[in-house]
């Protein structure tokens, strides 16, 4: 197998990673409607008790689209990480910040009181997705940040200065805030989350009525503003200048209307994104309209994980640059120029055949929970 | 356009400052996770065995506290993971290649195994069946030692580099041997020294709450029970710790002599090397017997290595300037042969000079980043002093498992030696003292290397402000420490409250 049909394998993979992580941070969305929703003490620990124990699954396809993303793309874990060093840190703590807040809150003993524990869950589950989408807003919209291997050939000297990706400003990934289509993803996964959250409980609190009706409106509360969002970001990456990297030579250029070549190019993930799209909007619609019909978070979530698998492919295939640099756009960085070796990628190939067997166990597992009753209280 | 910034001593040491940070608080919730998992699988095998309610409800308690752990673990590791990307940025693109397979790895085979079967073990009693449950109570148990290979896989490779070349026109390590890093022989025994260390935390912290509840004349039955299957772990476990820990001391002695002259303070070394058991006391030859296994072998000391010896092989060992000028010709070949990529002008002839240069320097490549010697050796005072600490605080505890076990047998009358009991209690402590010494001997020992002889610190870290390191430490060192404590109070109220008859 060739290396650029790897190096296309492992971004399938990792789109399809970031699209299960979209998907399951439902329980962050879930989690941050608790307050908005629950009016009791009781009825939000039915809610928080309804998102169950599922924050482990969120939490390990994060550290394995870290893992997986520095196995094969090694150079974007050094570039971003390192350098949009505050988004990161910020999406870590929230996380951790929500899986801990999950666990206390239920506990004795717990120092803070139950409801402060709550408040911690409810506003790490609204920033969690928001960073994530602003982050994700990057791999459009561009970052500031240089590349230069030949660094490391410094020597020990009074600028010392071994380090191969660098930022080009000051603010360290902060400068995402300023650009406002980072903010419109960000707004859009967020509500997004909410949304997928409010449908997760839908379909998980059998014969509590009441709650399911508040749930039903909070979905479509937050569904509207996420179409909108989510269609105005479309549109603009349809029509935006993209970083195409010339397959000869490598060099790279700016290329209008780059993705919606991508999305003429390549109609099998457009047809993913498009069917994705609307699968979650079937899922909204038939929530709201059918007042008994639960299923919402199967098409939406199965929507979800489509739509933003269709979008990250649009990012990376087609000699495009996923992750374009505003400093200096010959530095962006694409499939082909921040892969890791062949050996590597063959190898990591054969465990990612592992990937449907761990699919299949999970959902065994949970099948062989949920038939034996649902929790009512957690 | 902006300014480059150059790689001070403050970004080196806050950035150094919050790994450690992070792996020493991860270290104080991994070894019950991993010490938890084993016993209270054994406890419900027990159940699963007998049918007694007993083993149960006993399973289901230790099962509660490993709950309370549990979280603080994973979500100081998912800090530790990106710690590599934010911090340690040069580290991260000139190693991915190797690095970050068992980082993957461990995700995709350990932790959703993990994650999946923790939700079948605290929610599935009473909604699968029994057989189903227990395997899901292994298979939690198993999915966190299989994480912990991978991890000191990747760990080990960092102190043992195999299976890789580095290669300059694409400047990374690049993977050729996928075994040689997955079944090194040096990450097994890492791996069975880590992971056996946690079930003997795990064995202690039994000991420590049933010698509790025994000092009170409450839940007799469970504790006594619970200390006869810690005291076999801690027993069992105890001597793999020792075996282990010894080999190691062997490997260390060959790839990381720097490290084991500095746990040793040893200045000047040689053959019929005496061990240091507090200063001014020594056994004579001891030394060369725990690293070579042979009292005649060579051990060099902190000078030795510095100032360069001939081993009694004759083989002759580089001192450190001659090292580090090799290295900076290695360095040097290696940029050349990556500006030579693509350059017509470049004679065939002169590849092939750089290449042999680049070739025969290439064992010293990170000697290259290093400017001053003494930057070779890493603090001696704190690793001394670690290793004592974590060799002293195992046979402290190994003393305890054996006393345990002998009185808990039928006729020994465990819950009247209150001396015992006592003892129990406060070895507690202990045990995370001298995991956390273990992990200090092991990380601050091979400093300045971020990869042994590739890659120093100061050429790995991150191009950022040592003032926003300082920043997120702070952040961490505040956030960690309140989850410790929360995480304290939690568990401590629900050992108070826990009754079972």
């Amino acid at each position: 197998m060739s290396q650029l049909f790897l190096q296309q394998y492992w971004w399938f993979l990792v789109s399809l990673l970031g699209g299960l992580l979209v998907f399951l941070l439902f329980v962050q969305g879930g989690g941050s409607l608790i307050f908005c929703v629950g009016h009791t003490p009781e009825e939000r620990s039915r809610l928080v008790g309804a998102t169950g124990r599922k924050w482990e699954i969120t939490f390990t396809t994060l550290v394995t689209f870290g893992g997986a993303f520095f196995a094969s793309f090694p150079l974007f874990y050094s570039t971003s990480f390192g350098g949009a060093y505050w988004v990161w840190m910020l999406i870590l703590c929230c996380f951790v910040l929500q899986a801990v807040s999950y666990e206390f809150q239920a506990k004795q003993g717990a120092w803070l009181s139950q409801k402060s524990w709550r408040r911690v869950l409810a506003v790490s589950g609204l920033l969690a997705p928001l960073l994530i989408g602003m982050a994700v807003g990057t791999f459009f919209n561009g970052a500031a940040f240089t590349v230069d291997k030949s660094a490391i050939g410094a020597l020990p000297g009074t600028d010392f200065s071994p380090v191969i990706s660098r930022w080009a400003n000051c603010w360290h990934g902060l400068d995402a805030l300023a650009n406002p289509w980072n903010w419109v993803l960000g707004l859009a996964v967020m509500f997004l989350a909410r949304v997928l959250g409010a449908m997760y409980m839908v379909n998980n609190l059998d014969g509590e009525e009441t709650l399911r009706a508040r749930l039903r409106r909070r979905m479509l509360i937050d569904g509207v503003p996420f179409a909108l969002l989510f269609v105005a970001f479309l549109t603009h990456v349809l029509t935006m200048d993209g970083l195409a990297s010339n397959p000869d030579t490598g060099i790279i250029a700016a290329e209008p209307f780059k993705y919606l070549h991508n999305a003429l190019a390549l109609p099998a993930v457009t047809a993913a994104l498009l069917i994705g799209a609307v699968l979650v909007l079937t899922g909204m619609a038939l929530t709201w309209l059918r007042p008994g019909f639960v299923r919402g978070i199967w098409l939406s979530g199965t929507g979800t994980v489509l739509a933003v698998l269709g979008l990250l492919l649009l990012a990376g295939l087609n000699n495009t640059a996923y992750y374009p640099s505003t400093a200096n756009s010959a530095c962006s960085l694409t499939i082909e120029n921040s892969s890791s070796g062949l050996f590597t990628l063959q190898v990591m190939s054969a465990v990612s055949l592992l990937i449907p067997f761990v699919l299949a166990y999970i959902f065994y597992a949970w099948r062989a929970i949920d038939k034996g009753g649902k929790d009512k209280n957690y | 356009m902006y300014l480059l910034e150059s790689i001070g001593t403050a970004l080196i040491d806050w950035s150094r400052a919050q790994f450690a940070l992070t792996a020493c608080y991860h270290w104080l919730f991994v070894p019950l996770t991993l010490g938890l998992a084993l016993i209270m699988a054994l406890m419900e095998t027990q159940y699963v065995r007998t049918g007694e309610a007993f083993w149960k409800d006993t399973a289901r308690f230790w099962q509660k506290l490993f709950g309370i752990n549990f979280a603080v673990g994973v979500a100081t590791g998912l800090i530790l993971e990106f710690e590599f990307g934010t911090n340690w940025s040069n580290y991260s693109w000139f190693v991915g290649d190797i690095f970050g397979a068992p980082l993957a790895i461990e995700g995709i085979v350990a932790f959703f195994m993990e994650s999946t079967f923790i939700g079948v073990m605290f929610f599935g009693w009473d909604k699968v069946g029994r057989g189903f449950h227990l395997a899901s109570t292994w298979l939690t148990g198993i999915g966190a030692t299989l994480s912990a290979w991978w991890i000191l896989v990747a760990n080990s490779w960092m102190q043992h580099p195999v299976g890789m070349e580095l290669n300059p026109l694409t400047v990374r390590s690049e993977m050729t041997d996928f075994f040689a890093v997955a079944f090194a022989p040096e990450a097994a025994m890492k791996f069975l020294h880590t992971v056996s260390s946690g079930w003997l935390t795990g064995a202690v912290f039994v000991v420590a709450v049933s010698s509790w509840f025994l000092l009170r004349g409450r839940n007799g039955r469970t504790a006594l029970a619970s200390m006869r299957i810690a005291a076999v772990t801690g027993l069992v476990s105890g001597l793999i710790v020792m075996g282990t820990g010894d080999q190691s001391g062997v490997n260390i002695a060959k790839g990381q002599p720097m490290k084991l002259a500095a746990a040793e303070g040893l200045r000047q070394g040689g053959p019929q090397a005496p061990f240091s058991i507090v200063p001014g006391i020594e056994v004579p030859g001891m030394l060369s017997m725990l690293a070579t296994h042979d009292f005649n072998g060579y051990v060099p000391g902190i000078d030795n290595l510095l100032d360069g010896y001939t081993a009694p092989d004759g083989t002759e060992h580089l001192s450190a300037e001659e090292k580090m000028q090799r290295g900076k010709l290695a360095v040097q070949a290696f940029s050349k042969l990556r500006a030579m990529q693509g350059d017509s002008l470049a004679t065939p002839e002169e590849q092939a000079v750089a290449n042999k240069e680049y070739k025969e320097n290439l064992p010293y490549f990170g000697y290259g980043f290093i400017s001053d010697k003494e930057q070779l050796v890493p603090p001696v005072w704190l690793v001394y002093w670690s290793f004592r600490i974590m060799v002293g605080t195992g046979m402290a505890l190994m003393l305890l498992f054996v006393l345990v076990a002998w009185f808990s047998r039928k006729k020994g009358n465990l819950a009247e030696r209150r001396w015992l009991l006592h003892a129990g209690m406060w070895c507690l402590p202990l045990a995370y003292l001298g995991g956390q010494a273990g992990w200090i001997v092991a990380e601050v020992g091979r400093q300045p290397w971020a990869i042994q002889d590739l890659l120093p610190v100061n050429a790995a870290v991150s191009s950022l402000s040592p003032q926003a390191v300082q920043t997120t430490f702070f952040i961490f060192l505040a956030l960690f420490t309140a989850l410790l404590f929360v995480e304290l109070r939690i568990m401590f109220k629900a050992i108070r409250e826990h009754k079972a008859e």
